[in-house]
């Protein structure tokens, strides 16, 4: 896929997919959001912070040709050049993936920053796909963001962890510390979400659980088998077809860069629809 | 019942995707000891860098490694731009 390259400086926006809590979908929508700003034209990259279980280069299918690290360039054995992967499908999509051998420590913020620096020079997007947790890996992540998606299920310990991100993203990272600095602007992704589990009284609904992160929310996802499948070959979900699950994040993408897009919530219903119309699961 | 085996001998074919793919990227990495095989990337180009210096003035960023692992085998792909003049270095 070729996109027109644009002649303005790069944006240089730094943007954090963290969570708290593990397995919510932050490897999955950092995959799916960053494809999705790259398909709009935006110069994007995503870079692997999960420092020893590396994740995000099979979720964007480039695992054999990963060559450098994110930690071989803070660590000066590579440079930055020969560290970032290439998108084979959208030409202004990047991948920085993380070190499988090496532990957290090697994420200094030192490091980070550098690195973050030199990317900022050359793209619009700079996609920060966090570890679970709060320990340094995701506290590294997060810590000089300019925005931060925080993926949560409507599930009682995935929203509690959310609250506790939120309050670790308006206290320990560079815009809070920094005087008179915006603070850091926080959505919440709502993944995983099934509109029929909510109509039974099963699960929260969206309104429930922005009632009590009290959080512009970015987007909903819902459940869909369309992520497994995407997953399987190595694909971000944006790129694989038609599906309630990849129209969800195109959305979220469009609110991202500013454009509004009414609210909608796309589930098994809408997923039918998106079935006969182009013959593909949901 | 029919159903049932038809929808289990048709095997989804992102599934058999996955499979693969973790058998071909998993073999690598058990094949590190645990270290990835690609630890010694670094060293290798540096190694080969100097090698290079000692005929041709090149800065480290003429250097382009790549690589693309199969199930058979892989493949390294060292790429070095040589500067236009001066090829030859004057000791
Ligand atoms: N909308 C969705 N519908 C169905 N399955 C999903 C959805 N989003 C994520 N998943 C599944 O949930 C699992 C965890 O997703 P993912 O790896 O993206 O989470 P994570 O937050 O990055 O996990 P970790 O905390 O381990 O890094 C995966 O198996 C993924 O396929
Ligand atoms: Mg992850």
């Amino acid at each position: 896929m070729t996109t027109e390259p644009k002649n303005t400086p790069p944006l240089g926006r730094v943007i954090v997919i963290t969570s708290g809590k593990g397995g919510v979908g932050k490897t999955t929508s950092s995959a799916a959001i960053s494809a999705g700003l790259a398909k709009q034209g935006f110069k994007t990259v995503v870079i692997d912070f999960d420092v020893g279980l590396r994740n995000l280069d099979m979720t964007m299918g480039c695992e054999r040709r990963v060559v450098f690290d994110f930690i071989n360039v803070i660590q000066g054995d590579a440079k930055l050049k020969q560290a970032l992967i290439k998108d084979k499908r959208v030409d202004t999509l990047s991948i920085l993936p993380t070190s499988q051998t090496r532990d957290k420590d090697a994420l200094t913020k030192d490091g980070v920053e550098k690195v973050l620096a030199e990317l900022k020079t050359e793209f619009d997007y700079i996609i920060c796909d966090s570890p679970a947790g709060i320990e340094h890996g995701a506290q590294m992540a997060m810590y000089f963001a300019d925005e931060a998606v925080v993926v949560t299920n409507p599930e009682v310990s995935s929203v509690r962890d959310s609250d506790r991100v939120l309050g670790l993203l308006s206290s320990q990272t560079k815009r809070a510390e920094t005087e008179g600095a915006e603070p850091i602007k926080a959505q919440v992704l709502i993944t995983r979400y099934d509109s029929t589990r909510v109509e039974n009284g099963e699960m929260m609904t969206v309104e429930d659980v922005l009632e009590i992160l009290a959080v512009p929310l970015l987007g909903v996802v819902p459940e869909s088998k369309a992520v497994l499948r995407a997953s399987n070959v190595g694909t971000p979900v944006v790129l694989d077809g038609p599906s309630a699950a990849a129209q969800a994040y195109e959305d979220a993408v469009s609110r991202l860069i500013g454009t509004s897009v009414e609210m909608r919530i796309l589930g098994e219903r809408r997923a039918g629809l998106f079935k006969r119309l182009f013959g593909r699961a949901s | 019942m029919s159903l049932f085996n038809f929808a289990r001998k048709k095997q989804p074919k992102s599934a058999q995707t996955a499979k693969n793919r973790l058998q071909i990227l998993l073999a690598h990495e058990r094949s590190g000891g645990g270290a990835s095989e690609t630890d010694y990337l670094p060293m290798l180009q540096r190694d080969i860098v100097a090698a290079i210096r000692k005929h041709v003035s090149i800065g480290d960023k003429d250097v382009e490694v790549r690589m693309e692992r199969g199930d058979e085998m892989s493949s390294l792909e060292i790429n070095i731009e040589l500067p236009l003049t001066g090829a030859h270095k004057d000791k």
